[in-house]
């Protein structure tokens, strides 16, 4: 058998492993709940002590995807029959469905948002970071600084001026300017993240290229962009979190039109204060992507935290 | 895949096709290339920037348009530098800064050191515990203020079951006491994933034979984790603080969802103080300077300590 001294004994892997999946089930624990609060009925949120065993409803969602209006005893009685379990369950309560509420609308929003400014800041973003990776550009690095240097700013100090600009030229609480604004907030991510990718491509196949005929053009998009696949579909996922969990902005240049999901979700409100089973429902449907997402992101999450800082 | 790339691009483009289209010159390239990135940050990051430092001289109201602006000198900074307010909400952050760096740092390390240890499975319990840093701070702060509800929440449930207090009898958003560290509780467990992450980074990137190297030396293992292990991690775990401390520093989504900055102003972060100023009591003018304020220290800290994590990257 062979001898490592860095090899940890069995006995010490067991003990970490111990520890580690101790944390990780702790650390799980809020989001558990937010799954399990999200199956419950709103008496059973909030019953004490906390109910782990409950029958799970779906009135959560229900509540998520409608707005209900409280009816008399008699006219809920001459209704014809629910037509759909959502009805049933909203009548139990003594209520009609009385239409869709807007969660549709902000989650549809968050989509349009995040997808738009992911496309424009990773198109941008690779042109950007394959000038910056192939040719001489003056004051390369002082602008690389200047790029990265932009996310430093507190959201709510350029916000001032955004919202006072925007109030200007009609982009307040619309899908562009939205996207207009988180591209912007999401190009130094891009750039860095992609120069690194394409930093790694070896210049010698581009070289071949161009010997060979090919214009610049023709290998950037010929040759690079195949190579940098991996890597751009990356950052593209990271840019698209970011603008998915953005709320800042969300919150002081958006009301109504315009309006994404995370500054919705909270205000979710049943009768009698928050309506935590259709929040948590909110919450489970709009943290589930993401999740999606970090798994199969796994490998290059180091390097997207860092803005390629580390690459493992 | 390489290869095959590698090799398409030999074979392609017959020759008279390619020498029909003129290429541009790569210096005409890279200016296409680069510009409209530059143009975006100069139109949404730095014009802003620069109205609000224009903004921070005037008494500038963004609820009233119309009142004439009037340009009042230094006067909105010497009024925040002498404000009891603003250093309330300097030192909130200070508290918020430190302990949140302090936990996140021991706790990440921690476990990074024993997902080192390279147990079976340690891949997929990595990538569990990642999980809550990425999702959205708003929504799962959000979420926070039910678990910690006095009466039915789940953490105060907990508590009051391990420590045999009553589940009502303390407050953990309500209570100027406790405030403050239930937001530090939120995001260490939100963010110890983060610092965990890199360490595990440093970790992974020291060799063995150094390791082997001290074993022969007779290095006894905590010498070794003192004298190796240590200042060859030191580099990535600053890199975790620096970014910790930035994003920190700027710190709006989550603080406001759980305590919205209260009770009174005890959790109220720079963040926090500066939205309230600007989008409810709409000092704009004052705002502004306060912001400029804020982003020169964040500027300012983040500089200097890159030169020193430089210093230590270079031994």
């Amino acid at each position: 058998m062979s001898f490592s001294v860095t090899e940890a004994t069995t006995r010490q892997k067991w003990m970490a492993g111990t520890l580690v999946i101790l944390y990780a089930v702790i650390s799980l624990i809020p989001l558990v709940w937010i799954l399990m609060t999200g199956l419950k009925t709103p008496p059973d949120s909030i019953s004490y002590p906390p109910k782990v065993m409950f029958e799970p409803s779906l009135e959560g969602y229900v509540n998520l995807f409608t707005t209900r209006t409280r009816v008399s005893k008699e006219t809920l009685e001459s209704l014809p029959p629910p037509a759909n379990f959502a009805e049933e369950i909203v009548r139990n309560r003594d209520m009609v469905i009385a239409g869709p509420s807007k969660f549709g609308q902000r989650f549809m929003n968050s989509v349009i948002i995040g997808f738009g400014s992911t496309f424009l800041s990773v198109f941008l973003g690779t042109l950007a970071a394959y000038a910056f990776s192939r040719f001489r550009i003056p004051l390369a690095d002082d602008l690389l600084f200047f790029i990265l240097s932009t996310r430093m700013m507190p959201p709510i100090a350029v916000a001032i001026p955004i919202f006072l600009m925007y109030r200007n030229i009609g982009l307040s609480d619309t899908h562009l300017g939205m996207i207009l604004l988180y591209t912007a907030v999401n190009i130094s991510l891009a750039v860095w993240l992609l120069k690194g990718f394409i930093d790694e491509i070896p210049r010698e196949y581009e070289e071949a290229a161009l010997i060979d005929g090919y214009t610049r053009f023709q290998a950037f998009y010929k040759v690079v962009l195949p190579q940098a696949a991996t890597g751009i579909a990356s950052t593209a996922i990271f840019c698209l979190i970011f603008a998915w969990n953005e709320y800042a902005f969300a919150v002081l240049l958006t009301s109504g039109t315009a309006q994404t999901a995370p500054p919705f979700i909270p205000t979710i409100i049943g009768v009698g204060g928050l309506d935590w089973p259709a929040v948590a429902a909110g919450a489970t449907l709009f943290l589930i992507p993401v999740m999606i997402f970090t798994i199969m992101l796994r490998k290059h999450l180091l390097r997207g935290i860092t803005f390629g800082a580390v690459r493992k | 895949m390489s290869e095959k790339t590698a090799e398409r691009v030999a074979n392609a483009t017959p020759v008279h096709i390619a020498r029909k289209i003129k290429g541009l010159s790569d210096r005409t390239i890279a200016w296409i290339f680069v510009g409209p990135t530059i143009f975006l940050l100069l139109a949404i990051n730095i014009f802003p920037l620069i109205w609000t430092v224009n903004l921070s001289f005037t008494n500038f109201k963004a609820n009233r348009i119309n009142r004439a602006i009037d340009y009042v000198g230094l006067r909105n900074y010497e009024r925040i530098l002498t404000d009891t307010d603003v250093w309330l909400s300097m030192q909130a952050t200070a508290h918020f800064l430190f302990w949140t760096i302090f936990f996140q740092v021991l706790i990440g390390f921690t476990l990074a050191w024993l997902i080192n240890k390279k147990f079976k499975g340690n891949d997929l319990w990595t990538t569990i515990i990642v999980l809550p840093m990425m999702l959205s701070p708003a929504v799962v702060g959000n979420f926070w203020t039910f678990l910690y509800q006095p009466q039915i929440g789940l953490f105060n449930y907990v508590v009051a079951f391990l420590t045999g207090r009553d589940a009502s009898s303390f407050e953990m958003l309500g209570s100027v006491d406790l405030a403050p560290w239930s937001i530090v509780i939120v995001d260490t467990w939100m963010w110890t994933p983060f610092v965990m992450l890199i360490c595990l980074a440093g970790l992974r990137s020291i060799p063995d034979y150094i390791y082997e190297a001290a074993e022969v030396d007779r290095a006894s293992k905590l010498r070794q984790f003192f004298t190796i292990t240590i200042p060859m991690v030191l580099p990535f775990l600053m890199l975790a603080v620096l970014f910790r401390g930035i994003e920190n520093f700027k710190m709006f989504d989550l603080v406001v969802q759980l305590t919205g900055g209260g009770p009174g102003s005890t959790t109220e972060l720079a963040s926090i103080h500066l939205k309230r100023e600007a989008f409810e009591k709409w000092r704009t003018g004052y705002s502004s300077a306060l912001a400029i304020i804020l982003f020169v220290t964040v500027f300012g800290l983040a500089s200097i300590y890159v030169k020193a994590l430089n210093k230590v990257k270079g031994k």
